[in-house]
């Protein structure tokens, strides 16, 4: 009874509109050399969000120099002609900005945060390294061991970072999806300033890139910046990017990884579509409903049935990203409960997915997902940033931002029955890559108590 | 972006890194009482705009409110003198578990009912416990069907939590098992090697989330009585940041504390003992990388040092690149990915941490280089050009640090929880403006001892 009317209740919710609380849309304007910029108005806060997307990432690269998005990345905070090595950073704070950037598969995105008034500085900044980067042999040798240890940092002594790595790895034979994107470590004890260059001349031009700013400003005057500090840069010819397609995959593959770890760990993923047309498209946002139904809430499937029902697992989560230029994958991660296997857990994950292609999904599950879906649009706002990731995600994807609110219409249509029909189709053994963490005990030392006259009074 | 010092470090990858790229929000937060605590600190400074109202409720609470209405949205929080430091050695964890069970079971609705009561309005509720404060916090869309069942179950949780027995059964033996996990993972054990190291018997030292062996023991009538004691209005700390009007916060704050217990118990927590000498651990690992921690007790809230230490970090290794610990370490050496400092006050002394990771082999250089790196700060203090640098980037990025509902909300707790001022937002700038370097100097010789500081190295290469 209680849930009917829940379900009434929400139903009703839906189709409310938010109308006296709308967003200003996005504004955009193509330069002559092809630098394409959009500007989010957002007036609550005196703040300004500046990101550069460069569509080059690790799927760009080739074997022997994987990781090279990454460390030219690096390698953009070590000086142009005009802007001595480390000073980009230093002028942003100075300003006071906080910086960074990001690479990921699909892309690579430098940020600046700042008080409205400076937007000027991150522009004329990074209009200045789109072209005039100085890649020195000596800030070069320096920055590589940086990167080599971030990726024992983040992957060589993360057991889970590893099961993913390698889970890549055997899912894509052909597709560039298959490297991780810091790189295989033997690449990065190999690789050049020149392969860094290279790179950098190959991709880093204006028709590469989308300049996304968001915040407390006027899109007229951020175009007039643009075009003074972008418009006089010449675009480039783009290598051509071939697909490199993936070959069919027709049956299920499985790998192991030891690491040092007490709890064992599985990720199962299946090939899946991604969007290509944002308003045409159904399957992609089905599987993101489907993807909601497992795990978008604490009483969502996975978490009810696996970790609190059946106690079989500690923990267990359904992943899937549509917004990318490469292949899908839809993905379920999972720990074990002590004392309970793996083999058990992906039956009973198994189990879980068996009921969904066999008796679908209830109304009530899916409009508990629109309406997290949906307030989910209210609460991203409250981040000028995350506003302009939106953006920026969308385009690199190709896409386009506009198609941003056309994603919550799409998904807010899904129906039950589409759902189940997406598990059926996608979710085939044919399609499946199985990776297990088997863990390894330490065999270190037990730490000892440190000795009693260490505090006072102790 | 997750690493716990990113502090303007270029970031590879890392919503690759993370494994899964989850579509939806969740409505839970982790568990993680020193990346919670460094969060406080980071966010500590203000700006003049925030219009902060204060009061106290009928019940005893204490009240901090700023009016917005720019989104349909209303954030809440709740908080309590029931952190880990009120765990106590036989019952470790008791603390963390009574928390985090709450959302559990509450008022006879099961957890399940719970969760879609919230998920069906599109809420987010969550936990959050460090060493001082413990509660929940609660994002809601404003319109009134959705804000009245977000806050009815955000009231019950509150004020009747039920610590159903198989509930308690089940989250022990989680929690159990991630203590197993971490016990393997080197930052983990740093981590606790370094609090155990620097406080001693003091609560502060104590696993956050308790030992495998005091967890095991814990009974439900264990977790009620903690609740009883340490979850009472008169320590209550309501935060509300949003789209409601001042007399409907006025409502929202007596309706979510009625219900508590009065009057919190009263037990003394020892005082903090300063170290009194060096002492270095060395845990074998078989990781690539060394996890160096090195540190001491610092400083509480309201500490008159507090904004000279503050400043003066920014320019050790509060400042990201602006900061010497990560050009010595990383761009002048490349040792290491990260390399920070920070002080983060807490109601009794908080710790100061130097802290990064570096390949195995070169752990002893990268030790040396940062012991160097302080011992030269506290001696020579910062440059005239350090400071005006480190006052630029705080004083003219002030409006980046409150430009959110979520951060105003955050500030809103942490002046309530701590008695810092109202005006305390207000005031940041002025007070970062008038330190002197010779401030800076003096307050870092008279806190920070490098003769008398822990050094953990997890992972170092055998001797």
């Amino acid at each position: 009874m209680a849930n009917k009317l829940l379900k009434f209740l929400c139903m009703a919710w839906l189709g409310l509109p938010l109308a006296s609380f709308a967003a200003s849309e996005a504004q955009e304007k193509i330069l002559p050399n092809g630098l394409k910029v959009i500007v989010k108005e957002d007036h609550r806060a005196p703040v300004v969000v500046s990101q550069v997307w460069y569509k080059a990432g690790s799927m760009d690269e080739s074997n022997g120099t994987t990781g090279v998005a990454h460390v030219l990345e690096h390698m953009m905070f070590k000086g142009t002609q005009s802007v001595p090595s480390g000073d980009f950073s230093k002028r942003i704070a100075a300003a006071g900005g906080r910086e960074n950037a990001f690479t990921n598969r699909d892309h690579t995105a430098y940020f600046q945060t700042l008080e409205k008034s400076k937007l000027e500085l991150a522009l004329k900044l990074e209009a200045d390294r789109m072209r005039n980067l100085v890649l020195s042999d000596q800030e070069f040798t320096k920055e590589i061991e940086v990167v080599r240890n971030e990726r024992r940092w983040r992957t060589d002594d993360k057991p889970h970072g590893l099961v993913y790595e390698q889970f890549m790895a055997v899912a894509f034979n052909a597709h560039p999806y298959r490297w991780p994107v810091i790189g295989w470590m033997n690449d990065l004890e190999q690789m050049t300033t020149q392969d860094a260059r290279t790179w950098y001349q190959r991709w880093y031009a204006p028709n590469n890139a989308v300049l996304v700013v968001a915040g407390d400003v006027s899109a007229d005057q951020v175009f007039k910046l643009a075009q003074k500090y972008f418009g006089p840069l010449k675009a480039k010819p783009l290598p051509l990017r071939k697909p490199q397609a993936e070959p069919a995959q027709d049956g299920t593959r499985r790998l192991t990884v030891k690491a040092p770890a007490k709890l064992p760990y599985l990720l199962m993923g299946w090939k899946a579509p991604v969007l290509r047309d944002a308003a045409k498209d159904t399957d992609p946002y089905a599987l993101e409903m489907l993807a909601g139904v497992l795990s978008a809430n604490a009483a969502a499937r996975l978490p009810q049935s696996l970790v609190r029902d059946s106690r079989i697992a500690q923990d267990a989560d359904a992943g899937y990203d549509n917004v990318q230029r490469g292949p899908g994958m839809f993905l379920i991660d999972a720990t074990p409960s002590e004392g309970k296997s793996v083999a058990e857990l992906e039956a009973a994950i198994r189990t879980e997915l068996d009921k969904i292609k066999r008796d679908g999904v209830t109304e009530e599950e899916l409009n508990r997902v629109k309406a997290q879906v949906i307030a989910s649009k209210v609460y991203q706002r409250d981040s000028v940033f995350y506003q302009g990731m939106q953006i920026g995600e969308m385009e690199t994807a190709g896409l386009g931002h506009r198609h941003i609110d056309t994603r919550l219409e799409k998904l807010k249509a899904v129906t039950a029955a589409a759902v189940q029909a997406a598990a059926k189709q996608y979710l085939v053994d044919e399609q499946l890559t199985v990776a297990v963490l088997d863990p390894q005990p330490l065999e270190g030392k037990k730490p000892v108590a440190p000795p009693k006259g260490l505090h006072h009074g102790g | 972006m997750e690493d716990k010092a990113a502090v303007g470090i270029q970031d590879s990858g890392f919503r690759e890194q993370m494994g899964l790229k989850l579509t939806l929000n969740k409505s839970s937060i982790r568990w993680g009482g020193l990346l919670a605590c460094l969060l406080v600190l980071g966010i500590t400074p203000a700006h003049a705009g925030v219009k902060i109202q204060s009061w106290q409720a009928q019940s005893g609470a204490k009240v901090l409110f700023v009016e917005n209405h720019d989104l349909p949205m209303l954030d809440v929080s709740v908080q309590f003198d029931a952190g880990s430091r009120r765990d106590i050695s036989k019952r470790l964890g008791r603390a963390s578990l009574t928390a985090s069970l709450m959302q559990l079971g509450a008022g006879g609705l099961s957890e399940e009912v719970i969760a879609k009561r919230l998920a069906d309005v599109g809420a987010q509720m969550g936990a959050s416990f460090e060493q001082d404060r413990a509660g929940y916090s609660l994002r809601t869309l404003s319109s009134a069907r959705e804000r009245e069942q977000a806050l009815q179950i955000l009231t019950t949780v509150l004020t009747a939590p039920d610590f159903p027995e198989a509930v308690v059964q089940r989250e022990k033996a989680r929690v159990i098992a991630a203590l197993k996990e971490a016990a393997t993972q080197p930052a983990s054990i740093a981590d606790k090697a370094f609090s155990k190291a620097i406080y001693g018997a003091h609560p502060y030292g104590l696993p956050p989330d308790g030992e495998v062996e005091t967890v095991a023991k814990l009974t439900r009538e264990d977790l009620l009585n903690f609740y009883k004691l340490r979850y009472a209005a008169a320590s209550a700390v309501v935060a509300i940041m949003g789209d409601v009007t001042r007399a409907e916060a006025e409502a929202i704050a007596e309706r979510l504390t009625t219900g508590l217990a009065a009057e919190v118990a009263c037990e003394d927590i020892p005082a903090v003992e300063p170290l009194v000498q060096a002492y270095t651990e060395r845990i074998a690992h078989p990781a690539s990388q060394a996890h160096i921690l090195i540190g001491a007790p610092g400083i509480k809230r309201g500490d008159k040092d507090y904004f000279a230490l503050y400043l003066g970090n920014y320019v050790l290794g509060g400042g990201g690149f602006d900061s010497r610990i990560l050009k010595e370490i990383r761009q002048k050496r490349g040792l290491a990915y990260s390399a920070y400092s920070y002080f983060a006050p807490l109601k009794q002394e908080g710790p100061f941490q130097i802290g990064l990771q570096t390949k195995k082999q070169d752990a002893d250089t990268a030790l040396k280089v940062a012991q160097e790196t302080l011992v030269r700060f506290i001696q020579e203090g910062p440059s005239a050009a350090e400071l005006k640098q480190a006052k630029n980037n705080i004083v003219l990025g002030f409006p980046l640090r409150i430009d959110s509902n979520a951060e105003i909300l955050n500030y809103l707790g942490v002046i309530g929880f701590y008695d810092l001022p109202l005006t305390y937002l207000d005031d940041f700038p002025g007070k970062i403006n008038q330190v002197t370097a010779r401030e800076i100097q003096d307050a870092f010789k008279r806190r920070v001892h490098p003769d008398k500081l822990v050094t953990v190295i997890v992972g170092a290469p055998e001797k």
